[in-house]
């Protein structure tokens, strides 16, 4: 049974659409890259995705025992966040909340997971360091760690490279890539970068209007390719 | 040593003593919340809310309400959760919203006292205002009620503060995330906002509606100059500001200054050695 199913659905704000008509299925271990200009509705699918935002028609389900509150999410970093002054164990354990319901405090189990997540991101050495402090490629890691607290079995990342210099990027996308692979962590990614799509993903949603469509990565090559041709065709 | 003794004289009436309890508590509180507020860029909220706090209280004059706090809570109450809880998508933005809300209740109240003079009991308008707006003497005129009302809802305070203080750390820092995880977000913003609504009704008898953004924001900017980690930052600053509070009341009985603006000008002093120390240690 698939992890993610959205039928027909269509998100937006105050009656008016964002998005088109999105149709798609993904099961553990997929690795979907949602691509689309600015504007096209890539965080509010997200949002959609995470119960934050209704969508305005069409249903979004979960199965293969995968619950709306187990998904891990690493939004955009806001200007709130640039000069907050949190230790990265703070920000990593709050990923616990999930699961501490009404309990004020954390529990041993909560600071081991966060020091493993620290661990498997490679900045267990930063822990008591201040957030503030780390560069951009440290930071990411750090959100990184704290989503998957919160869950393993699916990620949400909203254009988690924005902002960083090549070969930070790339080091991103290899962690990435190892939880896809080796842990069989779902992974819905927001990105403009192609490149990254045609050597991690697996699938592609095109957000960009009339039609949104949902392929595989091949698929999508392909249809990219002749494109390219055609257009190779009008010079 | 004169002063010594001063102090030692002034200190055994049961008014003095009451007003440093109160005193200490509300500066307490207000840092605590302080931190949430300004890492959320609410800073100006305490002001906000104290000019409506203001109004409705000018309100409870003119209507002659034996209990004025039987308007002035609600309606701040009220005021904080709109303020805090309607989001990013509304038409009028946090800090628009936050402006015309304080300037407009401030005129409002200043109007209808004006427009009913009668029925002002000291029959001192503009004197009456001045010591709303920068605080007075009042705080050496408590009952031992209004003590106890203070002690109670101070600790209700730091009680919310401490029980869901991981919930605020996630709901400040990432409300999204903190959303996503299930986190009921806008649930714990009703509760600050209550929590802020009560804080501010209560710091207005000690420093006034005007000189309330003082006891929210400077505590919090000078431990945000030194320390790094949340906890280090609610902690120092909850110090910083209870002995400003202190030194300021104190300076103000012996010397009989203003009591706000002292507790003010003390914690711009600490903010002051704060910056140094933050800017030695790099």
């Amino acid at each position: 049974m698939a992890q993610l199913t959205c039928e027909n659905v269509i998100l937006g704000y105050e009656k008016t659409a964002v998005t088109g008509c999105i149709n798609l299925s993904l099961n553990k271990g997929d690795y979907l890259c949602i691509i689309g200009d600015n504007g096209s509705g890539k965080s509010t699918l997200m949002k959609g995705i995470l119960g934050l935002r209704k969508p305005m028609e069409g249903k979004i389900t979960f199965g293969d025992d995968l619950k709306q509150n187990e998904i891990g999410y690493m939004p955009q970093q806001t200007i709130v966040q640039k000069d907050f002054p949190a230790s990265v164990e703070e920000i990593v354990i709050s990923g616990c909340l999930s699961r501490s319901g009404l309990r004020p405090f954390f529990t041993k189990q909560d600071k081991m997971l966060a020091d493993e997540m620290l661990a498997k991101m490679e900045i267990l050495d930063l822990k008591k360091r201040s957030y503030r402090e780390l560069s951009g490629g440290q930071q990411q890691r750090v959100l990184l760690a704290r989503a998957l607290c919160a869950t393993q079995k699916m990620l949400l990342l909203d254009e988690p490279v924005a902002g960083l210099d090549p070969e930070t990027t790339e080091e991103f996308y290899e962690l990435v890539k190892r939880l896809n692979r080796e842990e069989q962590v779902t992974i819905l990614m927001v990105s403009h970068d192609l490149h990254a799509v045609s050597k991690y993903a697996s699938h592609v949603l095109n957000l960009v209007k009339d039609p949104v469509f949902f392929v595989t990565k091949e698929e999508y090559l392909k249809l990219n390719q002749k494109g390219e041709e055609v257009s190779d065709g009008t010079v | 040593m004169e002063l010594f003794d001063k102090l030692v004289y002034y200190l055994s009436y049961p008014l003095v003593q009451y007003a440093l309890v109160v005193g200490v508590l509300i500066a307490l509180c207000s840092s605590l919340l302080g931190v949430t507020l300004v890492l959320k860029r609410l800073s100006f909220i305490g002001d906000g809310l104290s000019h409506v706090a203001f109004g409705a209280m000018a309100f409870a004059v003119v209507l002659n309400f034996s209990n004025q706090m039987l308007l002035i809570l609600p309606v701040t109450v009220l005021v904080a959760i709109l303020l805090l809880c309607t989001g990013k998508n509304t038409k009028i933005k946090g800090d628009a919203a936050i402006a015309m809300l304080s300037v407009g209740a401030l005129a409002l109240g200043y109007l209808v006292l004006n427009i009913f003079p009668e029925m002002v009991k000291s029959g001192n308008v503009a004197g009456d205002v001045c010591s709303t707006l920068f605080g007075s003497a009042s705080l050496l005129t408590l009952s031992s009620k209004d003590v106890w009302l203070c002690i109670g809802l101070s600790v209700f305070v730091i009680g919310v503060f401490v029980f869901f203080y991981h919930k605020l750390f996630a709901i400040t820092f990432d409300e999204d995330f903190a959303a996503a995880t299930g986190v009921k977000v806008q649930a714990y913003n009703i509760l600050l906002a209550t929590v802020i609504a009560v804080v501010i009704v209560l710091a207005m008898k000690l420093v006034g509606s005007l000189l309330i953004s003082a006891l929210i924001i400077f505590p919090t900017m000078s431990a945000m100059r030194v320390f790094k980690s949340f906890k280090n930052v609610i902690v120092c600053s909850a110090c910083i500001s209870v002995v400003c509070a202190l030194t300021g009341m104190l300076v103000s009985i012996l010397f009989s200054t203003p009591v706000g603006a002292t507790v003010v000008a003390a914690d711009m002093v600490a903010f002051g050695i704060f910056a140094l120390i933050g800017a030695l240690k790099g």
